[in-house]
C-alpha cells in the first residue's frame, strides 16, 4: 500500500469549523482528550492511482478495496471532537440552566409524579464504555429529585416497538445504583406498547395523527427525558411522541407514504417524519404534557486509541503497524467461528466522549442538539454520483447482541447510511446502491420472530412497499403471538420489520438497482437485490445499467459522517 | 408376455433398502425387481378376463416395495413373485379401454356372501384378502395370481374394470387410480365450510386431495406445505374455492406459517429458528384438519403439532416403520385417522363410486398433465429412479408407457409447464 499524502488532498472540507461548543449554561465548557492537534474535518478524496485499497466493514468481517482511480471518490467523516472535561458538571449545569425553561429543581416538589423516560439500547452503536451517558444524567436528576422530596419516580426504558432490554442490558446502561434502587420496586421498567391498561389516546394532530402515551407518562406532572443523539434524527419530539407511543400512534408516520416524503430522515427540515413527530408533539404540548428534555451528544471515536483505532484512521496514512494491526485482527475474526466472531465485536465498548447536553423546552434544546451532530458528521460534498457504495458494519440500532438479518442489512443500507444526507442524496435519481456484507438467511430466534415470518411469508410474495403494507402490515401487527412475545419476551413488535421495510422505501424509489457484494445469493435475491461475488463484479453489474465508468462515491461509514450535498 | 417382476429376495430387498436412499437406479439394478418374458397367466376363474395395459403410473407404495422400505405388515397380504402397477389403463379383449379398480375384494375373489366392509361399499376395507379364488394379495399388483400393470398382460376381474371416456387420454386415465385415493382421503376429512385444513406434501397424492377437496369440501382456509416450485403452482391452481387465498409454502417452514395465518402461539421447548426442528415444538392452537400426504415420522409429527387440540389428522401418505411420539395424540385428543384407497363415497348424501368421481375430476382439472415422463418397460431402472427424484425434477407422476417401443434413448418427457399460469 503506498502512502503518497500529497496526492490525496482533501476537495472539500466539513462544515463545521469550531471544535468548541456550550453546554445548557450558555457557558463554555471545557473539552476533554487530547488537545494539541485539532480534529481535522470530513474530506473528499479523489482516487487516483496511488490510493491504497480502502477499507470496507462487511458485517462481521472486513475486506479491502481498491478502487477504479480517476472515478472514484471516498467521502471520510470528520474526526472525533474533543469531549467535555468534565461530563458530571456539564450535565448539573445544564440541568440548572436549562434552555427556555425553569430549572429543574424548581419543577420538582414533594408529592409529584415524575417519570424519567431514557432512549433505549438502540443508542448509541456500538455501546459506549460505562459509565453510560444515561446513568450519569439520570443520577444527576434524581440527585435532584432526592433533593426535592420526590418520591414517586418511574423510570422507563423508552423503547416503543423495539424489544425490551434485559436486566444486564438496563444494568449496564443505568448503573447497578440506580437499578437495585427502582427495578425491585417496579419503578424502572421497559415501556409497554401493547399493554391495554397502560396507554392512553391523547388525541389527533390537524392532520389525523392519532396521539398516543405511556398513560403513566401521561399522568404524570413532570416528564424527563434523557437522550443520546447519534445522528440528527434523533431527539425532539421523536423521543416522547415515539419512544412512549404505541402502534396506534406510530403508524401514522412510519409508513411508506411519510418515508418516501422524507428526504431525509436526518435532514428536519426536510423531512415528513419529523414533521409529523412535530405536529404530534404539539398535541402533546395542548394535552398539558410536561416535558423536560435533556439531548446529549456523543464524538465520532468508536474505536479510541487502541488496536482498533485503524478501523477509523484514512488507509493512506496507515503506518506499517496499522497495517499488521489490520491483518491480524481481520485474519483473527476470519478464523473465528460466526458465532465467537459476534460475540467478539458486540463486546466492543466504544470509548465515547460527550460533546454537548443541553436540557430544557423540546425544540429549543434540539435545535442546539442538532447543530452539535452536525458540526461532528457534516461533510460537505460536491455533486452526486452514479454509483454509491457502503461497507455495512456488524451493528445496527437493531441488533444489538443480536444478529444483523436480511431485512435489518436492507435497513441499514438502505434505511440509515443512504439517508445520511442533507440537500440531496449522494447517489443521483436511478443510480446503483452497492453494499458489502454476508446477508445470510440468519434470525434472532428471540429478538425478531416476527422478522422470520415476514421473510418467509411476505419477500415471497412482494418486495414493493405500497403492497407490503397494504396486504400484510395488518396482521403482523395485531398477530397475538407477536403480541406476546414483545411483551413478556424480548422480541421487536410484530409490525417491526415493516417499518424497517419502509425505512428503506425512499431509497428504493430512488435508486435503479441495489447490489450486495459477498451477500448471500438466494437470501440477496429474496430481498429483490443482486448479489455480486466481488466487488469488480459488483461494479460491472451497474456498468450494465449506468453505462461505461459510472462515477463512484464510497461513503466511509463507520465512524458516523453525513453528507452535505449541493 | 414381458413383466416386470418382483421375487422374494430378502438379500436383494436388504441390498435395495442400503442403496435406494444413496442412488436410487442403483438400488433397483440390485434389488429385487427383474423384467422376465413370462407365460400366459391362467384364469383364477371364468369371470376373470385377460386386459393388455397401455400405461402404468408408478405410485410411492411401488417404490417403496422396489426399494424394501415397506412394511413387514403387508407380507400376510402380498403373494410372491407378483408384477406390480396398479394404476393401470388398458384394453380389454373387447377393445375398450378400462381403467383397473385394483384392491381384490370379495367380488374379485368370488366369494359369496361378501365381507361386511365389501357389501358397503368399502372395498378398501375388505377382510378376505387373503382367501378366495386368487392368492393373498391386498390389490392387483401385489398378488402372484393376477399380474399387475408394469406387464404387456395381466388379469382382472370385470368388477375391477371401469371403461374410460373416449375424452379421456391415457395419461389422463392412468391418474383415475390416484385420484380416487386423493379423493377419497379429502372426503374422509369430512371438511366443513368454515375450518382450515392443512395438507403436508404436494406430491401426486396431495395435489390430487387438494383438487379433490377444492372441489367437493372446499375449506375457509387452505395452507399448503409444498417443496418444489412446480408443486406450489399446482397447489394454487387446484385450490381456488376456499374463503381465503390458498397459502402455500416450504414445509420447513409449515409450523411458522400455519401459527401466522390461523394467529395463534408457538411454543417452543428452545430459540430455533425453525420450529420443525424441534421435536417438542408445537403450537398452542392449530388447523382443524391436517391431510398428512407424506407419512414419514417428521411429517406425522409435524401434524400432530399443527393440528389443534380435539382436531383431526388424516394419514394418506404410506407411512413406514417410525418411532414416534403419540404424547401429543393424547393430551391434544386429536383424531388420526388412515385414508387407504376408496370404494364409495358419500356425496351430498347420495352414495358414489370413487372411480366414478376420479374420472369426474380427472376431466374437469385436465389431471393427465400431471404424468410428467412416460418410459418404456425396458428402462425401468431409468422410470423408477426418476420417480424417486421426480418432485425434485419438476415431474408429478411417472409412468410405464406399454405402447411405446422398445426405444434405448431417452423417455418421452411431457411438461413441468403443465401448470397453467
Amino acid at each position: 500500500m503506498s502512502q503518497q499524502p500529497r496526492s490525496h488532498q482533501p476537495r472539500s472540507t466539513a462544515s463545521g469549523k469550531s471544535a468548541s461548543t456550550n453546554s445548557g449554561s450558555g457557558k463554555p465548557a471545557q473539552r476533554r482528550g487530547p488537545q494539541p492537534a485539532a480534529p481535522r474535518p470530513g474530506l473528499v478524496l479523489d482516487v487516483d492511482r496511488s490510493t491504497p485499497p480502502v477499507l470496507l466493514h462487511s458485517g462481521e468481517q472486513f475486506r479491502l478495496e481498491r478502487l477504479p482511480a480517476g472515478r472514484s471518490r471516498i467521502i471520510y467523516p470528520p474526526e472525533p471532537l474533543p469531549g467535555l472535561e468534565h461530563p458530571n458538571e456539564a450535565i448539573r449545569e445544564a440541568l440548572l440552566n436549562p434552555v427556555e425553561s425553569d430549572p429543574l429543581p424548581a419543577q420538582l416538589f414533594s408529592g409529584m409524579k415524575l417519570t424519567i423516560a431514557f432512549d433505549d439500547i438502540s443508542l448509541p452503536l456500538p455501546k459506549m464504555r460505562r459509565p453510560d451517558i444515561r446513568q450519569r444524567v439520570i443520577e444527576a436528576v434524581l440527585d435532584l429529585a432526592a433533593d426535592a422530596g420526590v418520591d414517586d419516580i418511574h423510570i422507563i426504558a423508552a423503547l416503543a416497538l423495539h424489544r425490551r432490554m434485559t436486566e444486564s442490558e438496563l444494568r449496564y446502561c443505568l448503573g447497578d445504583r440506580i437499578y437495585d434502587a427502582f427495578a425491585p420496586r417496579g419503578q424502572l421498567y421497559n415501556h409497554d406498547a401493547e399493554d391495554p391498561d397502560g396507554m392512553v389516546m391523547l388525541g389527533e394532530t390537524r392532520h389525523g395523527e392519532e396521539v398516543q402515551l405511556s398513560k403513566r407518562a401521561a399522568e404524570s406532572d413532570l416528564i424527563i427525558y434523557v437522550n443520546i443523539n447519534l445522528v440528527s434524527m434523533d431527539g425532539g419530539w421523536k423521543s416522547t411522541a415515539t419512544g412512549l407511543s404505541g402502534y396506534q400512534g406510530i403508524r401514522h408516520h412510519h409508513n411508506v407514504k411519510t418515508m418516501r416524503n422524507t428526504k431525509s430522515f436526518m435532514d428536519q427540515e426536510n423531512s415528513e417524519l419529523h414533521r409529523s413527530n412535530w405536529r404530534q408533539g404539539d398535541v402533546l404540548k395542548s394535552a398539558g404534557i410536561n416535558i423536560f428534555q435533556i439531548e446529549t451528544t456523543v464524538n465520532n471515536d468508536l474505536f479510541g486509541d487502541g488496536p482498533l483505532s485503524v478501523l477509523a484512521k484514512r488507509e493512506w496514512e496507515w503506518s506499517a503497524r496499522d497495517r499488521a494491526t489490520f491483518l491480524g485482527v481481520k485474519t483473527g475474526l476470519d478464523r473465528l467461528p460466526s458465532n465467537a466472531r459476534r460475540k467478539v465485536l458486540h463486546s466492543w465498548e466504544a470509548p465515547y466522549a460527550l460533546t454537548s447536553v443541553h436540557a430544557g423546552q423540546v425544540e429549543a434544546v434540539h435545535k442546539l442538539t442538532t447543530a452539535e451532530v452536525y458540526k461532528q458528521q457534516l461533510v460537505s460534498v460536491e455533486g452526486q454520483t452514479d454509483i454509491v457504495l457502503y461497507g455495512l458494519p456488524y451493528v445496527g440500532p437493531y441488533n444489538v447482541n443480536s444478529i444483523m438479518n436480511p431485512i435489518l442489512v436492507m435497513c441499514l443500507g438502505l434505511g440509515y447510511f443512504f439517508n445520511m444526507y442533507k440537500g440531496k442524496p449522494v447517489v443521483r435519481e436511478g443510480g446503483v446502491l452497492i453494499m458489502t456484507h454476508p446477508t445470510t438467511n440468519e434470525f434472532h430466534p428471540v429478538h425478531h420472530p416476527s422478522y422470520i415470518d415476514f421473510f418467509e411469508q411476505v419477500l415471497s410474495e412482494t418486495t414493493d412497499p405500497i403492497q407490503i403494507e397494504q396486504r400484510f402490515e395488518t396482521s403482523f401487527a395485531t398477530d397475538e403471538w407477536y403480541r406476546h412475545l414483545y411483551r413478556t419476551s424480548h422480541a421487536y413488535h410484530g409490525v417491526h420489520p415493516f417499518y424497517m421495510w419502509y425505512w428503506g422505501s425512499h431509497a428504493l424509489e430512488h435508486l435503479s438497482q441495489v447490489i450486495i457484494v459477498g451477500g448471500d445469493p438466494a437470501t440477496v435475491r429474496r430481498l429483490g437485490f443482486r448479489p455480486a461475488s466481488t466487488l469488480a463484479d459488483a461494479l460491472e453489474m451497474a456498468s450494465d445499467v449506468l453505462g461505461p465508468d459510472p462515477s463512484i462515491t464510497y461513503v466511509k461509514n463507520p465512524p458516523l459522517g453525513m453528507a452535505d450535498v449541493t | 408376455m414381458k413383466a416386470l417382476v418382483i421375487d422374494h429376495d430378502i438379500a436383494r430387498f436388504g441390498a435395495a433398502l442400503l442403496t435406494s436412499s444413496l442412488r436410487p437406479s442403483a438400488a433397483t439394478r440390485l434389488g429385487p425387481l427383474k423384467l422376465k418374458d413370462l407365460p400366459p397367466l391362467e384364469l383364477p376363474n371364468p369371470d376373470w378376463v385377460r386386459i393388455t395395459p397401455r400405461m402404468a403410473g408408478i405410485c410411492g407404495s411401488d417404490l417403496a416395495t422396489v426399494h424394501g422400505k415397506s412394511s413387514r405388515w403387508f407380507e400376510p397380504i402380498v403373494s410372491f413373485p407378483f408384477t406390480p402397477g396398479h394404476e393401470v389403463v388398458a384394453d380389454d379383449q373387447e377393445g375398450r379401454r378400462v381403467v383397473v379398480e385394483p384392491v381384490l375384494g370379495c367380488v374379485a375373489r368370488g366369494l359369496n356372501p361378501v365381507c361386511v366392509a365389501c357389501a358397503e361399499g368399502r372395498l378398501g376395507n375388505c377382510e378376505r384378502l387373503t382367501h378366495g379364488c386368487v392368492d393373498a394379495g391386498l390389490q392387483t399388483g401385489f398378488c402372484c395370481d393376477t399380474g399387475g400393470g408394469w406387464s404387456t398382460e395381466m388379469l382382472a376381474h370385470p368388477e375391477q374394470l371401469h371403461e374410460v371416456p373416449d375424452e379421456l387420454s391415457d395419461s389422463g386415465a392412468v391418474m383415475i387410480e390416484p385420484t380416487a385415493c386423493g379423493l377419497h382421503a379429502a372426503l374422509r376429512a369430512q371438511v366443513q365450510p368454515d375450518e382450515t385444513v392443512v395438507v403436508i406434501g404436494a406430491g401426486t397424492l396431495g395435489l390430487l386431495a387438494i383438487a379433490a377437496m377444492n372441489r367437493w369440501s372446499p375449506p375457509k382456509q387452505l395452507i399448503v406445505a409444498a417443496k418444489y416450485a412446480h408443486q406450489k403452482q399446482f397447489a394454487r391452481e387446484f385450490s381456488g374455492k376456499s374463503a381465503q387465498p390458498a397459502v402455500i409454502c416450504d414445509p420447513r417452514n409449515l409450523i411458522r406459517v400455519v401459527r401466522s395465518t390461523i394467529g395463534t402461539h408457538l411454543l417452543s421447548s428452545h430459540d430455533s429458528l425453525h420450529p420443525e426442528d424441534d421435536p417438542h415444538s408445537r403450537l398452542s392452537g392449530g388447523a382443524d384438519v391436517t391431510i398428512d400426504c407424506v407419512g414419514t415420522a417428521s411429517s406425522i409429527r409435524t401434524a400432530l403439532a399443527i393440528t389443534r387440540p380435539g382436531g383431526r389428522v388424516i394419514l394418506v401418505g404410506m407411512p413406514e416403520v417410525h418411532n414416534l411420539d403419540l404424547t401429543p395424540l393424547w393430551q391434544r385428543e386429536i383424531s388420526l385417522t388412515g385414508a387407504y384407497t376408496y370404494g364409495t363415497e358419500i356425496i351430498q348424501g347420495g352414495p358414489i363410486q370413487s372411480f366414478e368421481l376420479a374420472a369426474e375430476l380427472v376431466a374437469a382439472e385436465d389431471l393427465g398433465r400431471l404424468v410428467s415422463a412416460r418410459y418404456p418397460l425396458s428402462r425401468y431402472p431409468e422410470a423408477l429412479a426418476h420417480a424417486s427424484t421426480c418432485g425434485s425434477k419438476g415431474g408429478v407422476k411417472i409412468a410405464f408407457d406399454l405402447l411405446a417401443p422398445d426405444y434405448p434413448e431417452a423417455p418421452v418427457l411431457s411438461t413441468r409447464k403443465a401448470a397453467r399460469p
